[in-house]
């Protein structure tokens, strides 16, 4: 039986070497799937029969995957992420039933290198959300405490690595989506600079935002993973022709000299139990070093109100797709009409088809992108977007790399922020100026919440206490190398990337 | 700017937006989006003057290429997508247009 905490880079090894095969790992995922997903509900499909004839071809060719980097690595996508052949919904009754003819290009390359998906992965509709919950199949559940959200929107992404049904998963990240339920549910989850990996493929949210990157049990999966996703891509015309490195070579564990920029004045009335976690983090870091220093980020501030006015305005343009004409749901005839009218059908479709926060966020987006308010809303936001880059590179002058919580609290119980759309978005408030500003970030466990906190299988309310904690690094444009660095040396001296939620067994 | 919306303008944007809401989706965003921009309003206090506005991260124009016909996604393919194709014609069906 493959053990639960397997990293990519053990199985990898395992199947290169033929202690395993490609076929074995393959069914202990889906049996671990099968078994534990329905308490999940982290996955929105599971492709059983595809995923075992490709591990099985895999088996057969030994040859052509001696040296494949993901040889064999069962993964999960993001159902966001278009797969040939194989549903892709976004979460969402628009594409419940949609079958995408062609592969985004970061699925080609995992199999590629070897990798076998396993199954499409739930998350927030159209990516739109902190928590998961505005799924239309349902909220995922938090591994470590089932009654908690697993953040958003890469939720099943996350708890699909971090109850080791599979050792890596695909997300995507507009404002946060693949670090904050990365913190929340205790793994690495790194967003690439903005360009490192072709979005060609990806159901587009926010085009100016959008990211794809890996969510993983450790830095080094993460850097192993980059490497294989990065890369330019002529479908892509945003995908950036800087040089891919090899970024696990990087991984040298020396961090002496590095300096790590603390913006102090983002971080009042942050949660005491993250203030703490991170604090000590930085020590660690310090103790092998690194050198700490504040950093003034004046306008970083505003970046969550600059996201929700930016991001809303590209996705009511990016929405507008949605018809009921070339692919997904059209809505059937209203009452008294027999031959619609044309534009009926698109106002039905679109109302029947998206869920509330879609819903909203369209509305947003229209309002201010219309005349009258493009200049007092989007022109005025995109300014700021200049000035809270502006900071990052001033920063970026004197340090290496920016530390801050990637949460400002720990997973919050699903049904808390539900009801007021602001209260959920302050849930950002530490990750959109990542992709406002495009730069890469990644989020690392540091710890968990103090008190008893063993993941309840039941009904019963979890406690405060046993609850993941991430910190988040970000680092200079296509700067990988050195924000994986400075992550991996810190993972290096801690054990919080060994611990597992209980519902799974530890090796 | 309007700190609360009234049901007309809420019904207006959702034309704009080919959105079909229903009475009490127009009640929830009326209230909602004054939150958010209340929420917002923020920005508008910082002072912008001369600067230029950020749309696109990418740096550097797309290299051009060779305008030569390449293999691309096959047409019934593409047409099985949709909820009402016309494989034989080629075509996507959408409701009567003209009466």
């Amino acid at each position: 039986m493959m053990a639960p905490d397997m990293t990519v880079r053990e199985v990898r090894d395992a199947v290169r070497s033929h202690t395993r095969s490609a076929a074995d790992v393959c069914r202990d995922a889906l049996a671990r799937i099968e078994a534990i997903n329905p308490r999940l509900n982290a996955f929105n499909t599971v492709v059983a029969d595809r995923a075992m004839a490709r591990a099985q071809e895999i088996d057969r060719e030994p040859d052509r995957w001696r040296d494949a980097p993901l040889a064999g690595v069962p993964v999960a996508l993001k159902d966001n992420l278009c797969t040939r052949g194989v549903r892709t919904t976004a979460s969402s009754r628009m594409l419940e039933h949609y079958v995408p003819p062609y592969d985004a290009t970061v699925v080609s390359r995992l199999e590629r290198a070897g990798a076998v998906i396993v199954g499409k992965t739930n998350c927030d509709e159209f990516a739109m959300g902190s928590s998961n919950e505005n799924s239309a199949f349902g909220p995922v559940r938090n591994p470590w405490a089932l009654d908690r959200i697993p953040g958003g929107t890469s939720g099943g992404s996350a708890a699909a690595v971090a109850a080791g049904l599979t050792p890596l998963a695909l997300g995507s990240d507009t404002g946060g989506s693949i670090r904050q339920p990365a913190a929340l549910c205790g793994v690495v989850g790194l967003k690439p600079t903005y360009g490192r990996v072709s979005r060609y493929g990806l159901i587009a949210h926010a085009s100016s935002l959008d990211q794809i990157g890996p969510l993983t049990r450790t830095v080094h999966d993460a850097a192993l993973t980059l490497s294989v996703l990065a890369g330019s891509d002529a479908a892509d015309a945003t995908s950036a022709t800087e040089p891919v490195p090899d970024y696990t070579a990087h991984l040298t564990g020396d961090v002496r000299g590095v300096r790590i920029g603390l913006p102090r004045a983002l971080l009042e009335g942050i949660d005491a139990e993250v203030a703490r976690a991170m604090m000590a983090a930085l020590d660690v870091l310090e103790a092998r070093g690194a050198t700490l220093a504040d950093v003034e980020l004046p306008h970083a501030r505003y970046a969550t109100p600059v996201y929700y006015l930016v991001s809303t305005a590209e996705a009511s343009s990016n929405l507008a797709r949605y018809d009921g004409v070339r692919y997904g749901l059209r809505a059937a005839d209203g009452p008294g009409t027999k031959d619609q009218e044309l534009r009926a059908m698109y106002a039905r479709t679109r109302g029947q088809g998206f869920g509330p926060e879609v819903k909203r966020r369209i509305m947003l987006g229209t309002y201010v992108l219309s005349a009258g308010y493009y200049d007092a809303y989007y022109l005025k936001a995109q300014q700021v977007r200049t000035l809270i880059l502006r900071d990052y590179n001033q920063a970026f002058a004197r340090v290496d790399v920016v530390a801050m919580p990637t949460s400002p609290t720990p997973a919050v119980r699903i049904g808390e922020r539900v009801s007021d759309p602001v209260q959920m978005y302050l849930m950002d408030v530490f990750t959109v100026s990542a992709n406002l500003s495009g730069l890469p970030a990644i989020s690392v466990p540091c710890g968990f919440t103090r008190g008893p906190g063993a993941p309840k299988l039941g009904d019963a309310p979890s406690s405060d206490g046993g609850l993941p904690i991430g910190l988040q690094f970000m680092g200079r444009s296509f700067d990988e190398a050195t924000l994986l660095r400075v992550a991996d040396a810190y993972e290096r001296d801690t054990e919080w990337s060994k611990h597992s939620p209980l519902l799974i067994s530890s090796r | 700017m309007p700190a609360e919306f009234t049901r007309d303008q809420i019904a207006a944007l959702a034309a704009l937006a080919h959105l079909e809401l229903d009475a009490s989706e127009i009640d929830l965003f009326a209230r909602q989006l004054g939150d958010i921009l209340a929420y917002a309003e923020v920005v508008q206090q910082i002072d912008t003057t001369g600067v230029p506005p950020t749309a696109s991260l990418v740096s550097r124009h797309a290299a051009d290429r060779t305008d030569e016909v390449r293999p691309s996604l096959d047409r019934d393919e593409a047409l099985r997508s949709a909820p009402d194709p016309a494989l034989d014609d080629g075509f996507f069906k959408v409701p009567r247009v003209i009466g």
